[in-house]
C-alpha cells in the first residue's frame, strides 16, 4: 500500500514536470504541423506531420549559417576560455600571489559584470580594430567574459586535486606544462567537462555582444538569426518554430546526454561552502 | 623568500597573464572608457562631441523614462525572482522525493534552461498568440491580449522568464537536500517530528543559504535581462516592459545617444554592484547559517 503511493508519488513528480516542458513540446509539435493548421486550433493535434517548415529553413534561411557559425565561435571561445582558464585557476588556487584576496573579490564582482555595461565601448572598439561581423571579434569577447567564471570554477575543482600528485611531479624535476600536461589536466578532466560546457552553452546562448557586433550574416549566431527571422507578410510561425527547435538541438543534447557534468557544473562552489 | 617560493610566484604570473590581459582589455579597459563616455555629449550622427561633465547623469533625474524603466526593473526582478525562489524549492523537494526516475525527471527541468532566452521568447510569443495561442485557447472567452495589453505585457515577460530560470534555482537546492546526511531526518523522526515540521523546522533552514546565494545570481540576472524582452516585447507596449537594460539599449544603438546611454549603462553596472555587496553583506553576517 505504502509502496504504491510512492509510486503514484513518482509519476505524479514526472507528469507536473512534463506539464512544466510544455513551451518546449508545444513549439516542438508546431515545427511539425502543416501551415494550414497553424492558426486553426482547436483542435489541438494536427492531421498530419510534416517537415516542409525545416525544409524551408534549411533551403532558404539564413539558420544554417548562423548554426555553423554558432558552432564554432562557442567551441572556440570555450577552447579559448579553458586554455586561459586553466592556468589561471591553477595560479588561484595553489600558487602564493601578492594581493590574492584582491585578485579574487575582483574575479567574483566581474561575473557579476552587466554586458550592457561594457557595450558601447566594445562597439567602438571592435570597429576600430576591423572585428566587427567577425568570429574573432566575438570569440574574444565571449571567453574574456566567460572567463572570470571559468576560473572560478575551475578553481574549485583543482583544490579537490590531491596536493601529493602534485609533489611528486615537482620532485620528478616536471615543468609547469608538464605539471599541467600530466598532472592537472588528468585529473581535472571530469570538472573541465563541466566548465566546458557552461561555456559553451553561455557562449551559444549569448544575445546582447552577437547582436551588437553583427551586421551580415558572416558572424551571426543562432539567437541573433532566431531574433531577426524574416517575415514577409506575416509571421512565419512554423518556420519559427522549426528554427527554434535547430536553436535548442545542441543544449537539449547536452541537457540529456551529459546531465551529470551540468548539475556538477552549476552547483560547484555554491554548494560546498 | 626561498628559491621555491621564488619560483612559485614567478609560475603563478605566467599563470595569470592571459587572463589578466584578456580581462585588462576587454572588461577593465571598456570599463572605464563607459565612464569616459558617459560623461560626454556625443551623437555620432550629428557630428556632435563634447565634455559635458555630469550633464548626462542630472538629465536622469528629470526623465520620467528612466524613473518608469527603473520601476519596470525593480517589478521585474522582485517578481521574476520571488516566483523562481518559491517554486523552485517546490520542485527541489518534489524531486528530492522521487524514489525513481529523478534522471528524467531533472532532464525535464534542465530543458527549460538550456534553452537561449531568445528561444524562450519564441516559444512564449506563439503560446501567447492572440487567437492561436495555446493559452487563448486554453482559456477561451477570458482570453486576452498578453503582449499587447500594457497591465498584461509584463506579468507575461516575467512568466516567461521564470519559466527558463527556476530550474537553475531548483537544482541548487536539489544538490543541497542531496547534500543532506540521512541521519538527520532519522533523528527528527525519532523526534516525532511531522512531516510539516521537518519541512518547516529543518528542511527550509538547511536551503537558507544556497536559496540566498541562488537569489543573488538570480537577481543579478534579472537585473542585467535584456534578450527575454528585447524580443518578446521590445520594451512595449507604451514602455511598460522597458527596462533600464533596454532603454540604455536603445538609447546607445537605436537612437545613438552614446554619452547619454553609456551614463544609462554605467547605472545599471552600479545597481548590479550594490545589489551583489548587499547580498554578500548578509551572506557574511551569516545571519542564515547553514
Amino acid at each position: 500500500m505504502r509502496r504504491s503511493i510512492r509510486t503514484v508519488g513518482d509519476v505524479a513528480v514526472l507528469v507536473a514536470l512534463a506539464a512544466y516542458a510544455i513551451p518546449f513540446f508545444w513549439q516542438l509539435l508546431t515545427s511539425f504541423k502543416p501551415e494550414a493548421e497553424l492558426l486553426r486550433i482547436p483542435p489541438l493535434l494536427p492531421s498530419r506531420l510534416t517537415l516542409e517548415h525545416y525544409r524551408v529553413v534549411i533551403e532558404q534561411s539564413l539558420m544554417p549559417r548562423a548554426l555553423g557559425n554558432s558552432l564554432g565561435i562557442a567551441t572556440l571561445t570555450t577552447l579559448l576560455a579553458l586554455v586561459a582558464g586553466v592556468p589561471g585557476a591553477y595560479a588561484v588556487a595553489r600558487l602564493p600571489l601578492p594581493g590574492k584576496r584582491l585578485l579574487l573579490l575582483a574575479i567574483v564582482a566581474s561575473t557579476a559584470f552587466p554586458q550592457i555595461a561594457t557595450v558601447s565601448p566594445l562597439y567602438l572598439l571592435m570597429r576600430a580594430l576591423d572585428l566587427r561581423d567577425t568570429w574573432a571579434g566575438l570569440v574574444l569577447v565571449h571567453a574574456s567574459f566567460a572567463l572570470p567564471l571559468t576560473i572560478w570554477l575551475l578553481a574549485g575543482f583543482i583544490r579537490e586535486i590531491p596536493m601529493e600528485a602534485e609533489e611528486a611531479a615537482a620532485v620528478d624535476g616536471a615543468g609547469l606544462l608538464g605539471l599541467f600536461r600530466w598532472v592537472v589536466i588528468p585529473l581535472l578532466a571530469p570538472g573541465l567537462a563541466s566548465t566546458a560546457l557552461l561555456t559553451f552553452l553561455f557562449s551559444w546562448n549569448e544575445f546582447l555582444f552577437a547582436y551588437t557586433f553583427t551586421v551580415s550574416e558572416a558572424s551571426r549566431t543562432i539567437p541573433v538569426a532566431l531574433a531577426l527571422f524574416p517575415g514577409v507578410f506575416e509571421v512565419p510561425w512554423g518556420d519559427i518554430a522549426a528554427a527554434a527547435m535547430l536553436a535548442s538541438l545542441p543544449p537539449v543534447v547536452i541537457v540529456i546526454a551529459l546531465q551529470r557534468f551540468l548539475v556538477k557544473g552549476l552547483t560547484a562552489g555554491a554548494v560546498k561552502e | 623568500m626561498t628559491r621555491r617560493q621564488a619560483a612559485d610566484r614567478r609560475r603563478a604570473l605566467a599563470c595569470l597573464a592571459p587572463t589578466v590581459l584578456a580581462l585588462g582589455a576587454l572588461t577593465v579597459y571598456p570599463g572605464v572608457w563607459v565612464l569616459w563616455l558617459s560623461l560626454q555629449h556625443r551623437i555620432p550622427i550629428f557630428d556632435v562631441s563634447r565634455f559635458a561633465g555630469l550633464d548626462n547623469y542630472a538629465f536622469l533625474g528629470v526623465d520620467s523614462r528612466f524613473w518608469n524603466a527603473a520601476h519596470t526593473t525593480a517589478v521585474f526582478t522582485l517578481g521574476s525572482v520571488a516566483l523562481e525562489v518559491v517554486l523552485g524549492v517546490m520542485a527541489a523537494l518534489a524531486i528530492h522525493a522521487q524514489r525513481r526516475g529523478r534522471r528524467l525527471a531533472l532532464s525535464l527541468l534542465l530543458l527549460a534552461w538550456a534553452m537561449p532566452a531568445v528561444v524562450g521568447a519564441k516559444l512564449f510569443e506563439w503560446l501567447y498568440h492572440p487567437t492561436a495561442g495555446l493559452i487563448n485557447v486554453t482559456l477561451g472567452r477570458h482570453s486576452a491580449n498578453w503582449l499587447g495589453d500594457p497591465g498584461l505585457a509584463l506579468p507575461a515577460v516575467i512568466l516567461a522568464d521564470v519559466w527558463r530560470t527556476m530550474p537553475f534555482v531548483a537544482i541548487l537546492c536539489y544538490a543541497r537536500l542531496l547534500a543532506v546526511p540521512a541521519e538527520v531526518y532519522e533523528a527528527a523522526q525519532v523526534d516525532g517530528a511531522g512531516r510539516l515540521a521537518t519541512l518547516t523546522r529543518i528542511t527550509l533552514p538547511l536551503l537558507g543559504r544556497i536559496l540566498l546565494l541562488a537569489a543573488l545570481f538570480r537577481t543579478l540576472d534579472a537585473l542585467r535581462a535584456f534578450d527575454i524582452m528585447f524580443v518578446l516585447t521590445g520594451g512595449g507596449p507604451a514602455g511598460t516592459t522597458e527596462t533600464l537594460t533596454v532603454y540604455a539599449y536603445r538609447a546607445l544603438f537605436q537612437t545613438l545617444q552614446l554619452g547619454f546611454g553609456s551614463a544609462l549603462s554605467v547605472v545599471v553596472f552600479l545597481l548590479v554592484m550594490a545589489v551583489a555587496w548587499a547580498y554578500l553583506k548578509i551572506l557574511r553576517t551569516g545571519t542564515v547559517a547553514a
